[in-house]
């Protein structure tokens, strides 16, 4: 997989990895079918493992050629020392935790920064939606609400006050359409966040 | 194949002469890079796979996993089976004579441990020329061997394949073991391990071992859902019977697996087999610390584990795959929601097989990629 294909098939992640350094030792929480982690082992050198709990995703993890490790990512964590990795990234998949809060806390516990992503709801057709009356079904977020893994709403702004809330510092953030960056009303305008987050320097 | 230079062994004792039973299926390469090493568990032997032409019923015992066309594929691969030492098919073994002293073994056969057993199969890699294998895999007591070949032979192996294993027996497993072996050396016709003189088998013994093992190796929902409280004569009266002979299906079952063993398993391998599972426990020269004793690793590791499989359950395999990670070694872990107990990995299941096609996929691109100028 080079840049190009993935810049075809998922803009986002694409972009994403312009975030993720030379050489780093990578974790991929809900890594999918490996294609991020593989496009960064061969693309940039990086190293690491992806995490992911489907069994058709740790196959196609498994023929991508990537380190996967089959794992319920709401049990934690607690396979990864402390630090243990440059960069830990969660894209889209934290909407799906039932315990956010302790996953993204044991996120920074094993990484030195990290990558979070997930479906804005604030996202404009989602706002007019439920302007209509009814919950948003979009690209972003293709479920009907009774049968979504979806079990979190999240909008940009909810999401920075828990990061702060959880001891992280926001190194930036930004709004991802079609895979291309928002500038002008993100929260509007962006159908997928995108965090860049570090534990928070402790005071001397 | 016969070795003459003596083996010394983790006890102290040493083996002068033996003899190592293989079986190879598909081809060595030319640069002698393709060559998979499969270790066998307690019961089975070098006869991984296919059958043999004046015996087409015996198939081998990995023969849904090791095959042309199959997860392990033989017309990539140059597979080995090898029977280990003490084991009661062909290797040197209990039942074999003591050159010392021209009468079988019997008790006198050293115990011996799963690092002397890679240390053997080592010597048989060297004969065959083999310095590094594409794979060493195992599962339960063989996925052991292969950790120890990470451990003990760090660059003789690219790759580890370590299935519903464990890096220790717990005090629950060392007891089920315990046992197993008390049922043999309590059995009248065992004679302190030199029955073969006596004409005799502890096949009680034996027996009850097996029994008492094969419980460990199914599923509770397994054996609820094949047996459940059926009784044997359910076609019939439908109704117990009031004595001690077989009332339940799961009885009857139990009994016939144990008799069939007894016929062609030796005790005494039996005794030294479970001994060695007791022993493993790579981490104990190094304080209890497994990430410790992983770190002279090397290989890429796929470890497998089942979800039912209550002998060597899922979190065994996790303390591989945690100590693995802490050393930074590339791993990919598999955790097979299957029902069968730790019997699992050796049946089929389409989840279970597609990761390991998927992982040997992966062994033999690599080593195309290292043969491309």
């Amino acid at each position: 997989m080079n840049f190009e294909d993935l810049a075809t098939l998922r803009p986002d992640l694409a972009f994403i990895a312009h975030w993720v350094g030379d050489g780093a030792h990578v974790l991929d929480v809900g890594c999918g079918d490996g294609a991020m982690m593989r496009y960064l082992e061969k693309g940039k050198r990086c190293t690491g493992y992806g995490i992911e709990i489907a069994d058709d995703k740790v196959l196609e993890s498994t023929r991508r050629g990537i380190n996967v490790i089959q794992h319920d990512m709401e049990a934690g964590l607690g396979l990864f020392g402390d630090n243990s990795f440059d960069t830990v990234l969660c894209l889209s998949s934290l909407q799906m935790m039932q315990h956010v809060e302790a996953l993204l806390r044991d996120i920074v516990r094993v990484g030195s920064e990290a990558i979070v992503s997930f479906p804005n709801f604030a996202y404009w057709p989602h706002r007019v939606a439920l302007l209509k009356g009814r919950m948003p079904v979009s690209r972003s977020l293709p479920y009907q609400w009774y049968d979504t893994p979806n079990v979190r709403c999240a909008t940009i702004v909810d999401f920075k006050e828990l990061a702060e809330e959880c001891g992280l510092e926001v190194i930036e953030y930004v709004a991802l359409a079609e895979g291309k960056p928002v500038t002008f009303l993100p929260n509007l305008r962006g159908s997928l966040a995108v965090f860049r987050l570090r534990k928070k320097a402790k005071r001397a | 194949m016969q070795f003459a230079e003596p083996l010394l062994l983790q006890s102290g004792a040493q083996l002068a002469d033996y003899t190592l039973m293989y079986e190879t299926y598909g081809t060595l390469n030319a640069d002698k890079s393709n060559a998979v090493l499969i270790c066998h568990a307690l019961n089975a032997s070098h006869h991984v796979a296919g059958s043999y032409a004046d015996a087409p019923k015996n198939l081998g015992w990995w023969d849904n996993m090791v095959g042309p066309g199959k997860p392990v594929d033989t017309d990539r691969f140059f597979v080995i089976g090898v029977n280990n030492l003490g084991s009661c098919f062909g290797s040197t073994g209990p039942m074999h004579t003591n050159p010392a002293t021209g009468k079988p073994y019997g008790a006198a056969f050293p115990l011996l441990t799963v690092e002397d057993w890679v240390g053997a199969q080592a010597r048989l890699a060297d004969r065959l020329g083999i310095d590094c294998f594409a794979a060493v895999m195992g599962g339960s007591l063989g996925g052991m061997q292969a950790l120890s070949w990470a451990i003990r032979f760090p660059e003789r192996l690219r790759h580890c394949i370590v299935i519903a294993s464990t890096p220790k027996l717990s005090a629950q497993n060392i007891a089920f073991n315990d046992v197993a072996r008390q049922a043999i050396l309590t059995d009248p016709d065992y004679h302190g391990g030199d029955f073969y003189e006596h004409g005799v088998v502890p096949k009680n013994g034996l027996k009850v071992a097996r029994m008492v093992g094969h419980i460990t190796y199914l599923s509770n929902d397994d054996m609820a859902e094949k047996f459940g409280r059926k009784l044997r004569n359910a076609a019939e009266t439908n109704d117990y019977k009031f004595d001690f002979g077989i009332d339940f299906e799961i009885e009857s079952y139990l009994r016939y697996q144990g008799d069939k063993f007894s016929e062609y398993f030796d005790a005494n391998t039996y005794l030294l087999i479970t001994k060695a599972l007791d022993y493993f426990d790579p981490a104990r020269e190094h304080g209890g610390d497994l990430t410790k004793a992983l770190a002279t690793t090397r290989a890429q590791f796929l470890v497998a584990s089942f979800s039912t499989d209550w002998r060597f359950s899922p979190e065994r395999s996790r303390e591989i795959v945690e100590a693995l990670i802490s050393n930074r070694r590339q791993v990919t872990y598999a955790e097979i929601d299957a029902p069968h107990g730790h019997d699992a990995f050796l049946l089929e299941d389409a989840r279970y097989m597609g990761v390991v096609r998927a992982y040997y996929d992966r062994i033999w691109e690599q080593g195309l990629a290292k043969e491309a100028p």
